[in-house]
């Protein structure tokens, strides 16, 4: 019996390839660069099926160019934006990903570009660079200590929840979350509350959510407009759920204090953004997952998720 | 005539220590500047007075108490390190030494956090590489750091500071805290951390940070054999002070892979000039010292250093006796 055959889009941690080659015929794009489209489109004909990363299109195209056998497309990856999940739905087309074993790194550098935000050390960092760092002032690059601040987290998944649980011993005086349903294990950390009453309260306000129909663009010139002008926003979900021109005029015109941005739209950000310019809104190269531990994790978890579904 | 008040203040400082000596009617002069002063002006302008309000860029040594006077009754410090004072030339002149201790430890315990994930998660890089246009489209292995969950951490001192790390790491998941201190403390139970011998810090951890102020004991105490022993995945936090690490050793080992980062938020000399090798070395963080820039920690360390001198002038217990 013909061994499954399954495309790897990418050069990825080791382990989970050896899981593959186990049971699988295994095609490579060993590169760390994003396979090209034409090469994907070629080499995606008859798999079983496909190992991908975020930076794949999984689109209709994609899954007409593969044709019938294909049974799972099994992401490096929680989010799936790039994967047109109702179209493998219609085609019953199993959607994998791997939730839970990045949660932790997520939330750990949730809180790392929280404290990087509020405490200005990107400044602090560049002007060490700079030369411009002389003996200690008094009053020279104040920040704000989270001690007595109101936490705000929208979309209290794994990832929100794991900043919320991290956020405690900092002396935040309260958590609030907003979220589609009550989370039963927010009981004892963090108060659901309207969106608005999240926007209204928030010291420090956490994008956590997931990006759909209903989050895309949420955060707008509206909302920056009903946050605290001393608030700071952390974004680490995806881009495109701030509209981030206005994002740049309410971060211009004071309308918040600042931001600090681990996703935007697009990625990489053009280094001539306007963002880029800004002293308050610190951006990090996506690197919410970005440790051996959760990298490994992913890869591992990615290859079972497609040997459990090919192999009997 | 009422008692002397007179108080040299060295800096310009945060007001709410300034209203509070202006209250008690204190006469205050001041070195009106952003900038540290210089030994000269200090000579200059310590001459005569009841009290000195100064900073940790300050020295105080015998030939400034001996410009000051017969009338110095206190130096009271806007800092929690006071190495920058001589005490035993305080002593002798019956001059009391005061700190601001508390009032700043959340501040500090939460930038070493800070920069202990700045150093694990390699978000130096990070920063440096959007703006250096090098971000490319999202790799699975580029720029990987290290995850602290399931991790040994170390801590050097576990006073206040030491005490507010452990339990911020805690909920990380960090799997141990191991302590290395002059004495076994009680609350070091709180937050689950057991006492080890220095070298067992060094053999077993994978994150140390330095927390301990600056004394003969703890003066170099980084230095070459430490390294030697510490894991070559291990990362090094430093927000105590400077000189407990021997710098060159410490760059030797950065550069040779003994250790894998480190994260300083204090160093020696401060600042590091731009072109110092551990501000140019990839894998070693410096930050200006930030330790306490909340204005929450500042305002508060301005009023308990007027606190001090007052209470000093009065007889009482100052909060922040030191000798």
């Amino acid at each position: 019996m013909a061994k499954p055959k399954v495309l790897v889009t990418r050069r990825v941690p080791s382990e989970g390839i050896d899981i593959l080659k186990d049971s699988c015929d295994v095609d490579i794009w060993d590169s760390d660069d994003v396979m090209p489209r034409a090469t994907l489109l070629e080499r995606i004909k008859g798999v079983n099926g496909i190992f991908c990363t975020i930076k794949d299109e999984i689109d209709v195209e994609a899954l007409d160019a593969a044709g019938p056998n294909l049974k799972i497309v099994g992401t490096m990856s929680v989010g799936t934006d790039h994967i047109k999940v109702t179209e493998c739905e219609k085609r019953q087309i199993y959607v994998a990903t791997t939730p839970d074993v990045a949660s932790d790194s997520a939330a750990e550098l949730t809180v790392a570009l929280l404290l990087i935000t509020t405490r200005r050390i990107a400044e602090g960092l560049a002007a060490i660079k700079a030369g411009e760092a002389g003996p200690w002032k008094p009053m020279w690059l104040l920040g704000n200590n989270s001690m007595g601040k109101t936490l705000g987290i929208f979309g209290f998944g794994r990832v929100g929840f794991g900043i919320a649980r991290r956020m405690k011993p900092f002396g935040v005086s309260k958590i609030l979350y907003t979220d589609i349903f009550d989370c039963n294990y927010a009981e004892g950390v963090a108060t659901r509350v309207p969106f608005d009453e999240l926007l209204k309260e928030s010291d420090i306000l956490c994008i956590c959510c997931a990006v759909t129909q209903q989050t895309k663009g949420l955060f707008d010139e509206k909302v920056f407009k009903k946050m605290k002008k001393s608030a700071v926003l952390i974004n680490t979900s995806r881009g495109a759920v701030i509209n981030q021109k206005h994002l740049y005029d309410a971060l211009k015109n004071n309308d918040i204090k600042a931001a600090g941005l681990d996703v935007t739209d697009p990625e990489p950000l053009p280094v001539e953004d306007p963002l880029m310019k800004l002293n308050n809104c610190v951006i990090l190269p996506h690197l919410g997952t970005n440790t051996w531990e959760a990298r490994r994790a992913m890869s591992i978890n990615t290859a079972k998720n497609i040997v459990a579904s090919l192999v009997q | 005539m009422g008692i002397q008040r007179k108080v040299y203040v060295t800096r310009r400082v945060p007001e709410p220590g300034i209203q509070i000596l202006k209250a008690a009617g204190c006469e205050l002069t001041f070195w009106d500047s952003d900038e540290a002063i210089s030994k000269d002006e200090l000579i200059k302008g310590i001459n005569g007075v009841d009290a000195l309000f100064c900073m940790l860029t300050d020295c105080i040594d015998d030939e400034v108490l001996e410009a000051a006077g017969p009338n110095l009754k206190v130096v009271s410090t806007m800092s929690v390190g006071y190495e920058h004072i001589d005490l035993k030339a305080c002593e002798k002149r019956n001059i009391r030494v005061c700190n601001t201790p508390n009032v700043s430890t959340d501040s500090v315990a939460e930038l070493t956090v800070a920069l202990l994930l700045l150093t694990s998660r390699r978000l130096l890089e990070g920063v440096q590489a959007v703006k250096d246009g090098e971000w490319g489209k999202w790799k699975p292995m580029w720029l990987c750091g290290m995850e602290l969950a399931q991790k040994t951490v170390g801590i050097l001192g576990l006073g206040r500071i030491g005490y507010g790390v452990a339990r911020r790491l805690k909920p990380f998941g960090v799997q141990k805290i191991l302590y290395h201190d002059v004495c076994k403390v009680a609350y070091a139970d709180d937050v689950g951390a057991c006492f080890a011998e220095f070298d067992t810090l060094l053999t077993e951890c994978d994150v140390i940070c330095i927390c301990c102020n600056l004394t003969p004991q703890t003066k170099h105490k980084f230095n070459k054999a430490a390294f030697e022993k510490m894991k070559s995945h291990a990362i090094l936090v430093n927000s105590g002070r400077g000189g407990v690490i021997q710098h060159d050793h410490l760059l030797e080992a950065l550069t040779s892979g003994e250790i894998a980062a480190a994260g300083l938020d204090v160093t020696d000399p401060e600042p590091l000039p731009k072109d110092h090798p551990l501000v140019k070395q990839h894998n070693c963080i410096v930050l200006p010292h930030m330790g306490s820039n909340t204005w929450d920690s500042r305002n508060h360390m301005s009023e308990t250093a007027a606190d001090n001198i007052l209470s000093i002038f009065d007889g009482k217990t100052a909060v922040g006796l030191v000798q």
